[in-house]
């Protein structure tokens, strides 16, 4: 029942920007635009430059992220949708589920579009484990997204969502960011240190974890209305 | 079962009279801070390497010590609220995060200062420092939700939530930090900047447990300060609306 | 079926609805009136489980509304003022959605059946954002009975309808009360509250003033009793 409801939720969100393609395309747009502000920023002809590509892809990958995670529950907010949502007989977690099933997939969507854009912008040449490389990414971008949801969630209670999600999220996720960066900065600059890289992905594991599972419990005390 | 059970039914008699105990705490911390004063600039001697800099340890290790006792007492009120939905532990949690955060800018001032003189440098993104500096963005976060402009039970509701979140995110900040941390500068500075040199003079310790109890005794204080202008705010509040009630009437 | 006991319901420091106590059996169908401001639509949405009381029991169906709220939920029909629709989706769409959303099995038949009901089987695949007022409503009347709810709640149904869509409405309230459904009707318009009401309640400032029972469509009773409640002091809002 608790999937069953996500999954429809999800599936929901999803469609609707089948539909409509507006987070997505803002997203990419927006990611694009880093790209390019980096690239006049720090000449991408340096090769001393390449030390900032993990850094800049997490910079992509939040800020980016950030724009769709403001929109996930205040579209909500239009013909009280969300009312809707408390009305039915679904649990809360599985609203939260939801919503962290469709943040999670349209971000994954724009980072498999930008990270290889950002690559051949900035001329890099890939060297690293390639599943390792994809597991970083992703254990990094689930636990941005489980906390982002949640304090999504939170904030669009507020009138000003979008300048309150920031502020709040970032102070939460610093781990993310700081193991994620690094993880990454080790495997694409210096793979011969990989061990370290592991245990930076074991950090990001249980921050994971705990951040998820404290997120799914208490969310329904941020949906009461 | 009664939920969101609120102050002004227990003080619709009005604003109560400040407490002995509250009064007689006052002075008692009052007397410590002036012992205190007297303890780290007179009594306990200037340490050899940094001379009279080091004096702003004995702020800056209780100041961090209340911030901490303040966060984990916004941890365990949010709890409260939540279980219980009584208004009081809403209040007490919201002058614990404003006492954590003015306590967390001490030492986010007091640290460069003390690091100036001992490393050279304002800011060293030395562990300790930096969980504190993102300590001191998570509680304000906090309290920017305690002023979101919607009524009372909901923001309660919402930074009861912010306030375990952001509890259970700190030991996680500290440690990837510290990694960062080791990871980044192989060589740091000792174990950390607490251990000042070769260990404390026993006068040294006195003056920081002294320190250590003032600061504690100010924290309650304040608390208390805080929570009886909070609620005498409440109690107005609430006066007022009866009155127009009855001039409505 | 509803039984409510004592309910109070604050917000942050103001008192919406002061003490409420309220029965209701199953297959009544009741309006609610009151003066703009009374609590009406605070107490149905409390019935509804969107706001949680402060104080005070709320049983439907025997079951309490803080232990089993899940259970109740599927209960439930609810139409608030707003669609709760989602714009770029079709009628279609909404209420497949709406369908998985309250678990239902095998509904493509019973979605075609309620969009003809409503009379917009030639708009079943066109978006609700370019809709009238008139026809969200009418696919919002639909989302709220989706799941044959034993309960329905509707606050203020008959706004922006045209007689037709009234029409429509009310058959689909007989409708129910013939299944033996449960209804909460709050509305401004009496003259349709005397119509499918058989039960008045009348809410004022946070309590309830009056409750009786209407027979026969009489108008001029609840006219009349309604004034005497609430126009006899006409400056208490
Ligand atoms: N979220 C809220 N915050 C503060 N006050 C509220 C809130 N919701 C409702 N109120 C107040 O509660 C009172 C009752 O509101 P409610 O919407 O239940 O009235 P109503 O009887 O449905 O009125 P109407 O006939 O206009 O629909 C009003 O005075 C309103 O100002
Ligand atoms: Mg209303």
């Amino acid at each position: 029942m608790l999937f069953k409801g996500a999954m429809a939720l999800a599936w929901k969100d999803l469609y609707t920007e089948w539909k409509t393609k507006q987070t997505i395309s803002t997203m990419l747009i927006f990611a694009g635009l880093v790209v390019i502000v980096f690239s006049f920023a720090f000449d991408p002809m340096n090769t001393t430059v390449k030390a900032i590509i993990p850094g800049l892809i997490w910079v992509i990958i939040v800020f980016a992220g950030l724009l769709g995670l403001n929109r996930s529950f205040t579209s909500e907010g239009k013909n009280d949708t969300i009312h809707a949502l408390i009305v039915a007989p679904l649990d809360p977690s599985s609203i939260y589920l939801g919503k962290f099933i469709s943040n999670l997939v349209m971000i994954l969507i724009v980072e498999i579009i930008s990270i290889p854009f950002l690559f051949i912008l900035f001329d890099f040449k890939f060297h690293a484990n390639l599943l390792y490389f994809i597991l970083t990414i992703f254990i990094g971008t689930f636990g941005f997204v489980s906390a982002g949801t949640f304090l999504a969630a939170l904030s669009s209670n507020s009138r000003s969502s979008e300048m309150l999600l920031p502020i709040i999220l970032f102070p939460i996720s610093t781990p993310i960011l700081i193991g994620a960066v690094q993880a990454t900065k080790i495997q694409l600059i210096s793979p011969d240190k990989f061990a370290s890289a592991i245990s930076w992905m074991q950090l990001i594991t249980a921050y994971d974890l705990i951040i998820f599972v404290a997120c799914f419990i208490l969310y329904e005390y941020v949906q009461e209305v | 079962m009664k939920k969101y059970q609120d102050i002004e039914l227990d003080y619709a008699k009005g604003v109560q009279p400040v407490s002995t105990i509250h009064k007689l705490l006052t002075y008692t911390t009052a007397i410590l801070f002036i012992v205190l004063v007297y303890m780290a600039f007179i009594y306990s001697p200037v340490e050899k390497t940094m001379g009279p800099v080091q004096k702003i340890f004995y702020a800056h290790v209780p100041s961090a010590w209340i911030a901490g006792v303040a966060f984990l007492g916004v941890f365990i009120l949010s709890i409260a609220f939540l279980i219980t939905r009584k208004r009081i532990y809403d209040l007490y949690a919201g002058i614990s995060a404003e006492i954590g955060v003015v306590f967390t800018t001490i030492v986010l001032t007091t640290g460069p200062i003390w690091g100036r003189s001992s490393w050279n440098s304002w800011w060293s993104w030395e562990p300790r420092l930096t969980t504190t500096l993102i300590l001191w963005f998570i509680y304000l976060a906090y309290v920017m939700i305690r002023h979101m402009d919607s009524p009372w039970d909901k923001r309660a509701r919402l930074a009861a939530v912010f306030g375990i979140i952001g509890f259970l995110d700190v030991p996680i900040v500290f440690f990837a930090i510290r990694w960062w941390n080791t990871k980044m500068h192989p060589i740091v500075f000792g174990e950390g900047k607490d251990q000042s040199g070769g260990g404390l003079e026993p006068e040294m310790l006195a003056t920081l447990f002294v320190g250590l109890g003032a600061f504690t005794l100010l924290y309650i204080v304040l608390l208390q300060k805080g929570v009886m202008i909070e609620k005498a705010k409440i109690a107005v509040q609430a006066y007022k609306e009866k009155l127009q009630d009855k001039l409505v009437r | 079926m509803i039984k409510i006991d004592n309910l109070i319901k604050r917000v942050g420091d103001k008192v919406i609805l002061k003490g409420v106590s309220l029965n209701i059996t199953k297959g009544e169908t009741v309006g609610i009136l009151g003066p703009n401001g009374a609590g009406k639509s605070t107490l149905l949405k409390v019935i509804a489980t969107l706001l949680k009381p402060t104080s005070g029991e709320v049983t439907i169906d025997g079951l309490d509304l803080k232990k089993d709220p899940i259970k109740i939920k599927s209960k439930l029909g609810y139409l608030p003022h707003a669609s709760l629709l989602y714009d770029h989706f079709t009628p279609y769409e909404n209420l497949k959605f709406f369908s998985k959303v309250y678990y239902l099995d095998n509904v493509e038949e019973r979605i075609h059946k309620l969009i003809d009901d409503v009379g917009l089987r030639l708009f079943t695949h066109e978006p609700v954002k370019s809709f009238s007022r008139g026809m969200v409503q009418r696919i919002a009347i639909a989302r709220s009975i989706i799941h044959d709810p034993e309960i329905l709640l509707l606050d203020e149904p008959h706004t922006g309808l045209d007689q037709q869509a009234i029409g429509i409405l009310n058959n689909v309230v007989a409708k129910l009360q013939e299944r033996d459904v449960t209804t909460l009707i709050v509305t401004h318009d009496f003259l349709q509250a005397a119509k499918v009401c058989d039960r008045i309640v009348i809410v004022r400032n946070g309590r309830i003033a009056d409750d009786f029972l209407l027979e026969g469509q009489d108008i001029n009773l609840l006219q009349k009793r309604y004034q005497s409640v609430v126009e006899g002091d006409s400056n208490a809002i």
